[in-house]
């Protein structure tokens, strides 16, 4: 029933640094903190200078500590640090990078702000860090549940049992979630295994 | 992908744009409308001069609005193969010539909230049709064209007595050189850079932007190669075990072509990827890649090559044909 292979399945290729970019905007929750710290340690003093980095969440002061001399902003949640994102980037020039590092709902949130703000997908550097739960769009009622872990989920809205498939969509920042059990009302497996 | 139709058209004016450089006017022969374009795209032209037959890519310099023709601007040129000067010398006002569809592989990046265009020389030619659209839908964009001298810059004249302040020409006779670290140093994020012309021109804005923080996916380039000449050799087709020769100015494409197989091509200038294929065997030498298409991996392990453009040091090369 899961489909592999799907292409829209988003691939994230690790945090490298953009040594000519002239400002770096960097995001980070959870665990991409410290992949954030790996980065700068790839790059010299200049680049931390460089950077702004938006922290969200309880990061660990050790962690905050090792980023200097970056300027660092803290935002209580993804939606918080994204918005501060967006309004920053409206007023950008080229030669801004924007990163991304953390859980696959924070990366999604980033590269749709992004794109928002005229910069290709492909543009934002990211680092898939932490935990696998995604963001889920219900494709019937299309709203969206959030740090989805379980397969099948119920809908936080409307309440069918959703199959999550790796059908992604970078518009909105989240998988597609499909009604499981439309040919057989009532017939809803356990568990489908944990996300990938 | 392939677009392999024909139209027939007639040349109804030539003129001249610059020393060496004629505009060549194009409508249907047969009364037919010919397909619409997109700013950026290009033409082959196939020429025919008794056995001599080539097929050369042209971008189309009129506006996308135009239902008339297309127009092409054609430069002679000195390491011509034959069809330049044929373009120059043979074809007049009424010579037929048969032309592929329009096919684009420098298109206007239409997310983009400004456009930077880089010419030099005759790399004007895809940018006029796009300064056209851009002027037309009041699109965020500057111009920057370099020529060596106003007597042989493509369409010089027309450009330098333009009234749109975003429109700079720059004269290398006169020392002007285009200021691009400044252009490219305070543009509005979503920022698009396009740049056409000599292959040196094109590795320096691609430096520059690089070193002025752009990522990869804002930058666009054209540029066509001609096949160059060099030693024969001989091409073997795996499918039916055909040994063609490459004569010394001819491609491979051009001798498979001859021998009256139907290989995939578009652009003929090493540019798309259309007519890459698999490298069965290479019969001792080396393989010479011409091409932009292929990564430097795939050019260092002679898995495949494009037939437009590369050759071999003259060694046998199989190909999966």
């Amino acid at each position: 029933m899961l489909v592999s292979g799907i292409k829209s399945r988003p691939k994230y290729s690790g945090l490298t640094p953009d040594i000519y970019a002239k400002r770096n905007l960097i995001v980070a929750n959870g665990d991409g903190a410290a992949a954030v710290v790996d980065m700068f340690k790839k790059a010299d003093e200049a680049f931390a200078k460089k950077s702004v980095v938006l922290l969200v969440g309880s990061v660990p002061a050790e962690a905050a500590e090792q980023l200097k001399p970056a300027t660092i902003w803290r935002f209580p949640t993804n939606e918080t640090a994204v918005n501060r994102l967006g309004v920053t980037l409206s007023t950008a020039r080229m030669g801004t990078r924007v990163y991304a590092a953390g859980d696959e709902p924070l990366l999604g949130l980033v590269i749709k702000t992004a794109v928002a703000s005229g910069v290709d997908h492909l543009s934002v550097v990211t680092e898939h860090r932490g935990g696998t739960h995604r963001r889920v769009q219900c494709v019937h009622c299309k709203g969206i549940t959030e740090n989805v872990s379980t397969n099948p989920v119920t809908c936080a809205h409307c309440g069918l049992a959703l199959l999550v498939r790796d059908h992604y969509s970078r518009r909105i920042g989240a998988f597609m979630g499909v009604r499981i059990d439309a040919e057989a009302p009532g017939d809803i497996p356990r568990s489908l295994g944990e996300f990938k | 992908m392939t677009s392999r139709a024909l139209n027939r058209v007639r040349v109804s004016n030539v003129s001249n744009v610059a020393t060496q450089i004629k505009r060549f006017e194009l409508v249907s022969a047969d009364g037919r409308n010919l397909p619409p374009f997109s700013p950026g795209a290009h033409v082959i032209v196939t020429m025919r001069n008794g056995e001599h037959v080539w097929r050369n890519p042209y971008s189309i310099v009129c506006s996308a609005q135009d239902q008339n023709g297309y127009v092409i601007s054609v430069q002679r040129s000195p390491e011509s193969r034959g069809g330049s000067v044929f373009m120059h010398t043979v074809v007049e006002k009424g010579t037929e010539l048969e032309i592929s569809d329009p096919v684009n592989l420098f298109p206007v990046a239409h997310t983009a909230c400004k456009h930077i265009l880089i010419a030099g020389g005759i790399g004007i030619t895809p940018m006029l049709a796009m300064l056209d659209q851009f002027k037309k839908n009041n699109t965020n964009f500057e111009l920057h064209y370099a020529v060596r001298a106003p007597d042989v810059g493509a369409y010089y004249a027309d450009l330098a007595t333009e009234p749109d302040v975003r429109v700079c020409v720059y004269r290398s006779d006169n020392g002007q050189r285009i200021p691009l670290a400044d252009i490219l140093s305070n543009q509005p994020l979503g920022t698009h850079l396009y740049v056409c012309g000599p292959e040196r021109l094109i590795e320096w804005a691609i430096d520059v932007a690089k070193h002025e923080g752009w990522p990869d996916e804002n930058v666009h380039w054209e540029r066509f190669s001609t096949p160059p000449p060099g030693d024969p050799f001989t091409v073997e087709l795996a499918s039916t075990g055909q040994r063609i020769e490459v004569g010394e100015h001819q491609s491979a494409l051009e001798a498979i072509e001859q021998a009256g197989i139907d290989a995939p091509y578009l652009c003929r200038g090493g540019a798309c990827g259309q007519c890459v294929t698999k490298v069965i065997s290479v019969d001792g030498g080396v393989l010479l890649h011409n091409d932009h298409y292929l990564t430097d991996d795939e050019k260092k392990n002679n898995s495949h090559i494009a037939i437009c453009v590369s050759r071999t040091d003259g060694c046998c090369v199989k190909i999966d044909l």
